[in-house]
């Protein structure tokens, strides 16, 4: 049996060759004009859509009271207005400044909070209900008592906006970390990974697709619990943002102003979950092969 | 071929010993007997594999020895810590074959300019060598198993834990893996404890095939396999040695049709 010996070992490696090229799954590019026409062509017709019958009400006197409904043009010019006044952008980054700044500071109180939620058994007893509970209250509720308890400040704005999000970061990364297959923990504790170091090189990047889910409706509760705050409790010395924007057009009786506070609001909210944390979301799943192409 | 039923001797060195352990769990009706009094020694460079059916405590024994679970009586040595293989490849996706290969480097505190270099030896030797790269959803089920070995090897442990390592995996692919595993074997000088519910792998593959009884899991037989290696699971002698150890495993499950 021995004599095989020589005809057998240099086999098995290319018959294993062979069989790591037939079985490694081949993705293929799809190409750009694919894209085009099945991601990009709908959401656009929708828009299109959506702007024809708006100018339709309009044309055909449907609606003929400008203070109810404005033309698409009367709106397109209160943009261009602010825009060329060099005001737009100001609205804007007031807005998103304190949007991201307080969803940054959530992120901060959030991630700790949520790993002591999942791990800590009594802390999970003691706030666990409280935190999903809390998911469900609106956070424009907590408008009133921030501005009795903060003033009119942006003090206020981020508590509001710190009230909305981090229950949801927080409940993001504990059920991230919930689902951690125990298969993983136990492969890390054979290989020494247990304790602290398991929590940083197994459960927490295992979490991560929770976590970024979290991440993602926490940004959403930020931006809806800021515009709240705005709208509520505007004050000319805080700077004008979007909602106060909106909030001024309704005093004003300017309805193509509250239409472009609304369309602006929706823009950005749209734009930085766009930029930010669906390519951060996509990244994260794709790499671990659990974004199936369609 | 000699089939014979051997005692193993007290051995001076070993890679693993275990001690007339037993293993109980609080169940219904009182603590369920899983493991009953086994004991058993590997030595260092064996090869054993454990057999047995259904609720022999197959993967409980390998927890015991791996250090994640505690035996109720006895005693269990390990000459440092065990690696340990599952049947799933247990590799994490968020890494690259390579970076799981180097994470258990790092556990075990290999410095940092070195773990490149390890990684690549380590894929190399189970034969993926341009895979460092590649994503673990990329690579087939008999390639993920590979980068399994690597990154147990990576251990660099005495003793090497395998709970059915190839089970869900295609015949053509596990035959392959066969092969590769008793390379490896042969040029690391690795004490492995194999555990299977398959016969001929088990006799493919081993120096010495220990059946397990079940309900409670106890040491049945020993049968030493002095078949030459390589081996491959087509070869008349183990065919003929798988039959005689099937008997006995029929046999084992027999008993507990009766009452």
């Amino acid at each position: 049996m021995a004599s095989t010996e020589t005809t057998r070992a240099p086999d098995t490696g290319s018959v294993e060759a062979g069989l790591d090229a037939l079985e490694t799954p081949h993705g293929a590019r799809v190409p750009l004009r694919q894209t085009l026409v099945t991601k990009v062509l709908p959401p656009v017709t929708a828009v299109l859509v959506v702007l024809l019958v708006w100018q339709a009400l309009v044309s055909f006197g449907i609606v003929s009271d400008p203070t109810k409904l404005p033309a698409p043009r009367a709106v397109w010019e209160a943009v261009q207005r602010d825009w060329l006044a060099g005001k737009l952008l100001g609205y804007i980054w007031t807005s998103v400044s304190r949007g991201l700044l307080g969803f940054g500071l959530a992120l901060l109180i959030g991630t700790p909070l949520g790993l002591l939620v999942a791990r800590v058994k009594f802390v999970r007893a003691a706030i666990g209900p409280i935190l999903s509970g809390l998911q469900s209250l609106p956070s424009v509720a907590w408008v009133p008592p921030a501005v009795i308890w903060l003033g009119l400040n942006n003090s206020m704005m981020y508590a509001v906006i710190l009230l909305g999000a981090v229950p949801s970061i927080a409940n993001g990364l504990v059920s991230g970390i919930d689902q951690v297959p125990p298969l993983f923990l136990r492969a890390g504790r054979t290989m020494g990974a247990g304790g602290l170091r398991g929590v940083w090189h197994i459960t927490l990047p295992a979490a991560l697709p929770g976590y970024v889910a979290g991440m993602k409706q926490g940004w959403a509760f930020s931006w809806r619990s800021l515009m709240a705050a705005e709208i509520i409790a505007s004050f000319p010395d805080l700077g004008v943002g979007l909602g106060q924007l909106l909030e001024n057009g309704r005093n004003a009786l300017d309805m193509a102003m509250v239409f472009e506070a609304i369309l602006l609001i929706l823009f950005v909210g749209i734009a930085v979950d766009l930029l930010i944390f669906s390519p951060l979301e996509r990244w994260v799943l794709r790499s671990r092969g659990l974004l199936v192409k369609s | 071929m000699a089939t014979t039923l051997t005692k193993a001797g007290p051995a001076v060195e070993y890679a693993a010993r275990l001690d007339h352990v037993s293993k109980s769990y609080p169940g219904p009706g009182g603590q369920q007997l899983v493991l009953d009094d086994i004991s058993l020694d590997v030595a260092p460079g064996e090869f054993v594999t454990l057999l047995g059916a259904s609720g022999c405590g197959k993967s409980t024994l390998l927890n015991l020895v791996a250090g994640l679970d505690r035996p109720s009586t006895g005693s269990i040595d390990t000459d440092g810590r065990p690696a340990l293989m599952f049947q799933e490849h247990a590799l994490f996706p968020w890494l690259t074959a390579g970076k799981n290969v180097e994470l258990a480097l790092r556990l075990r505190g290999v410095p940092k300019g070195d773990r490149r270099d390890k990684a690549e030896s380590l894929l190399e030797l189970v034969r993926l060598g341009g895979a460092y790269g590649k994503r673990v959803h990329e690579l087939s089920g008999g390639m993920r198993q590979r980068v399994a070995l690597a990154r147990a090897l990576a251990q660099e442990s005495g003793l090497l834990l395998m709970d059915e390592p190839f089970a869900a995996l295609d015949a053509i692919t596990r035959d392959v893996l066969h092969d590769e595993l008793t390379r490896v074997w042969t040029e690391t000088g690795l004490s492995v404890l194999f555990v299977t519910h398959n016969v001929r792998e088990a006799v493919r593959l081993a120096q010495r095939v220990v059946l397990l009884s079940s309900r409670p899991g106890k040491v049945a037989h020993e049968w030493t396999v002095d078949i030459p290696q390589p081996r491959r699971i087509e070869d008349a002698p183990v065919a003929e040695l798988s039959l005689e150890i099937t008997e006995a495993l029929r046999g084992e499950i027999r008993r507990h049709g009766q009452h």
